[in-house]
């Protein structure tokens, strides 16, 4: 049986164990945001060996680029993008210490091979649900690439940010078992 | 001869920018409120209640639904006794979208020169414009924001007349079960058959963009539609690709006639927040 679990990042290898495929995850703290141009920027940084503009150990990564906020909200609808278009940079990432991946989508064998060596997890969030999402987001500040708009990273604190576990530290896949356990 | 003024075109334009990206069409919510209630997953059923739940706050909120507000995709009908006065028909409705997309606080998602640069236009102009002569003097724009995530998931491909109607189908089943959760399922699968390689394509955008629940009129097209339905509601692949009996909400196909010698087929992917809207001027 699937089970809720409260996190508060920045995340540790007990918070982690504790997951299963299918189990809910409301996420409190830190979250940062990134998707393509920035993850491109983020890679070329560690092959030169240059410091990343953010702390990367034990964190979470969103793959988002928000609407605009409208005034008086912190950030506009931000609901997650395709995740696979990240899977080239995910275990670099991830070899530094990224704990958490947040997108919609199935990841590729080489990110599920490097979650269950690092001992991370990817998080499914709900496409499409936009404006829900971003009622859990509290505040948003741009930390790095501005110039990038909607792709620039975000530092977001979110209180009970809702996802789903679809890869556990285990190395468990919810797309191919909950595919396989409904196909008739 | 009926004159219409360019502004006027301007503002019905914004107005249905904007309602397109706040509120989904009734046929949308009637069949998320029936999937949920044939969903068997767990996880697909807290999707249901979350597409469910999405929707109030979109409204009351006023967030767009989904953060992807979309390339603006319109259809537009043009009476051929229409007159457009004062300005420029194309530039009239760019001018609706670049207002809406900014008074709305919608993402603008589009990037000038596709591959080398890609520098952001800032308005979310230009809009993607097909338009049809048709008799009568009226206008009839039909818009859809068209998010990139459900767009990557289309293909197209110049068959065999000898693939027959089984190599169509086989075509779309593996086409959709290659895609999986990435285009927000459940999905309207939009399949365009015949014409040449360029109008396949805009016939299966056409279909992707038809009421869920619509049938084509052609009773031999219309059984292949509730076939397909059902042959990939058996895939498993559920709602956002968790698992689950809901992969689909409907599979729409509209034809062309074609050359003697091809058989193209296109399929256009459309997610679960179908947004789109119409006006008639």
């Amino acid at each position: 049986m699937s089970k809720t679990v409260k996190l508060h990042t920045p995340l540790t290898d007990e918070d982690l164990e504790q997951l299963n495929i299918g189990d809910k995850v409301l996420l409190t703290g830190t979250v940062y945001t990134a998707r393509d141009a920035a993850h491109q920027r983020l890679i070329d940084l560690l092959e030169e060996n240059e410091e990343l503009p953010i702390e990367i150990n034990g964190q979470v990564i969103y793959y988002v680029g928000p609407a605009p906020a409208p005034p008086g909200k912190p950030i506009g609808s931000a609901g997650p993008t395709t995740s696979y278009r990240m899977d080239p940079f995910t275990p670099l990432l991830q070899d530094k210490g990224l704990k958490a991946t947040v997108g919609k989508g199935p990841r590729g064998k080489k990110v599920i091979e490097s979650i269950k060596k690092n001992k991370a997890v990817y998080l499914a969030a709900v496409g499409g649900v936009a404006a829900l999402i971003a009622k859990s987001i509290k505040k948003a500040e741009i930390v790095a690439y501005s110039d990038l708009g909607a792709e620039a990273i975000r530092k977001l604190e979110v209180k009970d940010f809702p996802c789903i576990v679809a890869n556990d530290t285990k190395g468990n896949d919810l797309y191919k078992e909950g595919q396989s356990k409904y196909k008739i | 001869m009926r004159e219409i003024k360019a502004n006027q075109i301007t503002e019905s334009v914004k107005k249905i920018v904007l309602d397109a990206n706040f509120y989904l069409p009734d046929d949308v919510v009637k069949a998320i409120k029936e999937a949920r209630e044939k969903e068997k997953s767990p996880s697909g059923k807290d999707v249901f209640n979350m597409i469910l739940e999405n929707m109030e706050i979109s409204k009351t909120e006023k967030l767009p639904l989904c953060q992807d507000t979309g390339f603006a995709v319109f259809f537009v009908q043009l009476g051929q006794e229409v007159h457009v006065i004062n300005g420029d028909f194309n530039e009239a409705i760019n001018e609706g979208v670049r207002q809406a997309y900014e008074e709305g606080y919608l993402r603008k998602s589009i990037v000038d020169d596709p591959v080398i640069e890609r520098v952001n236009t800032k308005d979310n102009t230009p809009a993607v414009i097909h338009t049809e002569i048709v008799p009568g003097e009226d206008i009839i724009i039909n818009f859809a924001p068209k998010g990139g995530g459900s767009e990557n998931m289309s293909t197209v491909k110049m068959m065999k007349a000898a693939d027959g109607i089984e190599g169509v189908k086989n075509f779309v089943v593996d086409f959709v079960k290659e895609a999986g959760g990435n285009p927000c399922p459940p999905t309207t699968i939009g399949v365009g058959i015949g014409g040449t390689f360029d109008k396949v394509a805009e016939l299966a955008k056409k279909a992707a963009l038809r009421p869920i629940g619509s049938r084509n009129p052609d009773k031999k097209f219309a059984d292949v539609e509730l076939e397909l339905m059902e042959r990939l509601n058996k895939s498993g692949i559920g709602p956002m690709g968790l698992g689950g009996r809901i992969t689909v909400l409907d599979v729409h196909i509209e034809t062309y006639p074609c050359h003697i010698a091809t058989m193209p087929v296109a399929i256009n992917t459309q997610c679960h927040c179908s947004r789109r809207k119409h006006v008639k001027i």
